[in-house]
């Protein structure tokens, strides 16, 4: 399955409290009433802890969802 | 829904019934459009009228001449200073259009007809066979020397000259003229499929044929006669023409020549058109040489372009999705079918308000909740319930029959009582000290003892077609009441109290308000200084008992009172009824402001959920409870509504409470939960995103538990702040805060999404 691309942005701010690593864009796999995406997004490379920014929930995750559900 | 079901459903809706102009013409002229188009003096509005016309009308150019205009006397104008001048009208659009559409037959069918005789009658069948592709033979020396002498000075030579050269493009073939009886009538089909005969010439009786009223089929198949008409009219005249001519080629199909014609000529429309509202408006005398441009844009202007459309102009739900419960039900019914692709209807069907005013209004009683309930009850068995519509509502409902709100006692020192007070879950969600003072007053009215039950009827669950919840629900309300020795119950909540009646038969519901009118109480003495709007709750639509107490305990209070636009049995929702306001938060907002406009005063409701939600439009708006036990806030027509986690605090706060003062002994003590102790503060933007958002305090917190729990979050090197995230059940809620140094916590934003992230390590 291919790996969307959804943000642009800078998060090399962020950093993951337990891991003590920054966050760095890396596959995430999504799902929602049984569809399943691979989303590129902000992640802990070593817990895989992953960073939903408002933007993107208030969004396209939304939209997406709101799909979703009437499918 | 299944196929029969929809028929049903859309045969129910008179929205597309013809208007009484169509239904009166016996060649069926939409004589609503063609005054659309001339009204609208659009440059080629003309052309687009005789158009309409010319679709309609066998030869168009002669008819719109010399039309009697049936329609004039069923206009329903008539009633309101004189029906529409149509006559002047079809003859205006003959006179002055630019452009006349095509003229063009069906391919041939290798079927022939011989029409005897050229009146109107005779035409009229020659033209429509000829549109049909049958092969026609007219018998007349002279047609256009008949219609000029039998319609003197009405007719231009040169309107006649066309009218037949359109006959001769039809493929018309003239032959000279026969007498006709009834022998030659049957011998020519001999060489015909069918033989008409024009009344003008032969009518039925001189045939010796006693045609059907329907078919106007003679004693012989395919020969087809008709009586002249009790009154000269060219329309009459013309639509026997095309009687015959649809008999005719249905003969030539082999078809049934009565199947489906119950609609065909003259008949009565079903429409309703509301014309209480209109002025008289008479129209300007017709010129002899027929109306000029403005006369004609003027005249056509009286039109009432009449509509039914009750139902959408009274509903702000209705108007919104564009259209009307016909094509509503059609769109219900293919959400329900489809099987690939996306549910276009879903947010309709979970919009409505079930509040019952579209059946009210309707002049055949279609009831778009019935409709929209069902699919929900459809969507939620298949499993295609949208999970964010009403997760929230039920969510809210649960916890109001939870053990931090819900309460069952018997009045404060009996055993048991024969009244229990039942306020609904809204009203102590939005104020929990009236509620406190109402139910003393309760006691008060209930002398002989008035327990108390705290929860939700059950409402949100049927509303959202989520019946297994609504049956739990119930079933825990019965355990209540029973356990309660079976009281009556005095209620509150108007729809608790449409409620409680369907799901608890056994039970003697009655309104609290009835209860209070009844007693005779003493009023308190601080009256309204204003005048009051009454805002009736739409669940006491079908209520006039309660209807009429909240204007006597008005009276009683000594308030000036008046009604509101749309009230008593017409009044409208505030938008919380079926759960608008959840599954559609904009156009909740919007059904209310719109009802916050029925009155310049300030509204008086017995509804929690009404005043909160007119109160959020903006609307001032009191609770009756607000009058009649009054509290220290010296204006709680202004109060603001409580928002989402405040009202589940106040629920909580009310049952603490009214334990401590009214029951001390039987005090029970909840665990607090795990999350309850983390100390949360928000900023402005923050508290606003959590209300927009619907995102409770206590979500908040369970994710800083989380937090807590198992260290992880995320750190902004540059700003310090955290994110963290945690999902409790089928919502993941994102935090944005950082540590307040006091042990608690300042959260800058919160946001949330259902889709689940599968961490990839």
């Amino acid at each position: 399955m291919s790996t969307l691309k959804v943000l642009e942005g800078d998060f090399s701010a962020w950093t993951c409290a337990a891991c003590g690593q920054p966050l760095a864009m890396r596959p995430v796999e999504l799902d929602y009433l049984g569809s399943r995406f691979t989303v590129e997004l902000p992640a802990c490379p070593a817990c895989g802890q992953a960073l939903i920014p408002e933007d993107l929930a208030q969004g396209k995750m939304a939209q997406v969802e709101k799909l979703l559900e009437d499918k | 829904m299944d196929q029969v079901e929809l028929r049903q459903w859309e045969a129910r809706c008179i929205q597309e019934e013809p208007p009484w102009c169509t239904a009166a013409c016996p060649l069926s002229v939409d004589a609503r459009a063609v005054c659309g188009h001339l009204a609208a003096g659009r440059p080629g509005g003309v052309d687009e009228a005789w158009a309409v016309l010319c679709r309609t009308l066998p030869l168009p150019g002669i008819l719109a001449r010399i039309c009697d205009a049936p329609c004039k006397s069923a206009c329903l104008r008539a009633q309101r200073g004189g029906g529409l001048e149509m006559g002047a009208l079809e003859r205006f659009c003959a006179e002055r259009a630019t452009r006349t559409p095509r003229l063009a037959a069906l391919p041939s069918r290798g079927k022939s007809a011989a029409v005897y005789g050229a009146g109107l009658a005779g035409l009229a069948a020659a033209w429509d066979l000829g549109r049909k592709g049958l092969a026609v033979t007219l018998y007349m020396d002279d047609p256009g020397k008949a219609l000029l002498d039998r319609y003197p000075g009405r007719l231009p030579s040169d309107a006649v000259a066309q009218a037949l050269d359109g006959l001769a493009r039809l493929g018309v073939a003239l032959a000279p003229a026969q007498a006709l009886d009834r022998g030659a009538a049957r011998a020519a089909l001999a060489g015909f499929d069918a033989v008409v005969a024009d009344p003008e010439l032969a009518p039925a009786e001189a045939l010796g044929l006693l045609p059907d009223p329907v078919t106007l089929a003679g004693d012989v198949p395919g020969l087809f006669a008709a009586s002249l008409p009790g009154v000269d009219s060219p329309a009459a005249l013309a639509a026997l023409g095309r009687r015959m001519a649809t008999s005719v080629e249905r003969h030539a199909q082999a078809a049934s020549l009565a199947a489906g014609r119950e609609r065909e000529g003259v008949f009565a429309t079903r429409l309703f058109t509301d014309i209480s509202q209109v002025a008289d408006l008479a129209p300007a005398p017709v010129p002899e040489a027929g109306y000029g441009p403005e006369e004609a844009r003027a005249e056509a202007a009286r039109c009432l372009d009449c509509q039914c459309l009750e139902c959408v102009r009274h509903c702000a739900y209705l108007e919104h999705y564009g259209s009307y419960p016909k094509v509503y039900a059609r769109r219900v019914f293919n959400n329900e079918a489809i099987v690939m692709g996306s549910r276009q209807a879903n947010e309709f069907i979970n919009s409505c308000m079930l509040c019952g005013l579209c059946a009210q209004v309707c002049p055949t009683d279609f009831a778009v909740a019935d409709l929209c309930l069902d699919a929900r009850q459809g969507m939620v068995a298949r499993g295609r319930m949208p999970p964010s519509a009403h997760e929230f509502a039920l969510r809210d409902m649960a916890f109001a029959n939870g053990p931090h709100s819900a309460l069952a006692r018997p009045a404060p020192g009996q055993p048991a009582s024969p009244w229990a007070f039942f306020p609904g879950c809204q009203l102590p969600a939005s104020d929990p000290g009236t509620t406190t003072r109402l139910y003393a007053l309760a006691r008060q009215a209930l002398p002989q003892g008035c327990g108390l039950l705290l929860r939700c009827c059950g409402a949100p669950a049927r509303w959202a077609g989520q019946d297994a919840t609504a049956d739990a629900a119930t079933a825990s309300l019965c355990d209540d009441w029973e356990a309660l020795g079976k009281p009556r119950l005095a209620v509150a909540c108007p729809s608790c109290v449409v409620t409680l009646k369907a799901e608890l038969p056994e039970a003697e519901v009655r309104s609290l308000w009835e209860i209070l009118a009844d007693a005779g109480l003493p009023a308190p003495e601080s009256a309204p200084g204003r005048t009051l709007a009454v805002h009736d709750p739409c669940a006491s639509r079908h209520d006039p008992g309660q209807r009429r107490a909240l204007r006597g305990l008005l009276d009683r209070l000594g308030a000036a009172w008046t009604e509101p636009a749309h009230s008593g049995e017409s009044t409208e929702c505030c938008g919380f009824g079926g759960l608008l306001v959840h599954a559609n938060p904009p156009l909740g907002a919007e059904v209310a402001r719109r009802r916050g406009q029925a009155s310049p005063e300030d509204f008086v409701t017995t509804c929690a959920m009404c005043r909160d939600l007119l109160a959020r439009a903006g609307k001032r708006c009191l609770h009756l409870a607000d009058l009649l036990a009054p509290g220290p806030d010296p204006d709680p027509a202004a109060r603001s509504a409580p928002g989402h986690s405040r009202r589940r605090e106040n629920r909580a706060r009310l049952k603490e409470d009214l334990m401590r003062d009214l029951w001390p002994d039987s005090a029970e003590s909840l665990e607090p939960e795990p999350w309850a102790g983390v100390a949360v503060t928000f900023t402005p933007e923050a508290a606003a995103r959590l209300e927009e958002r619907r995102i409770l305090v206590s979500d908040v917190q369970k994710v800083l538990h989380a937090v807590e729990q198992s260290g992880r979050f995320l750190k902004n090197s540059e700003t310090g702040r955290r994110l963290a995230a945690h999902r409790p059940v089928a919502v993941t809620y994102w935090v944005d805060y950082a540590p307040d140094g006091a042990g608690g916590f300042t959260v800058h934003n919160v946001w949330s999404h259902r889709m689940q992230v599968r961490e990839v390590a």
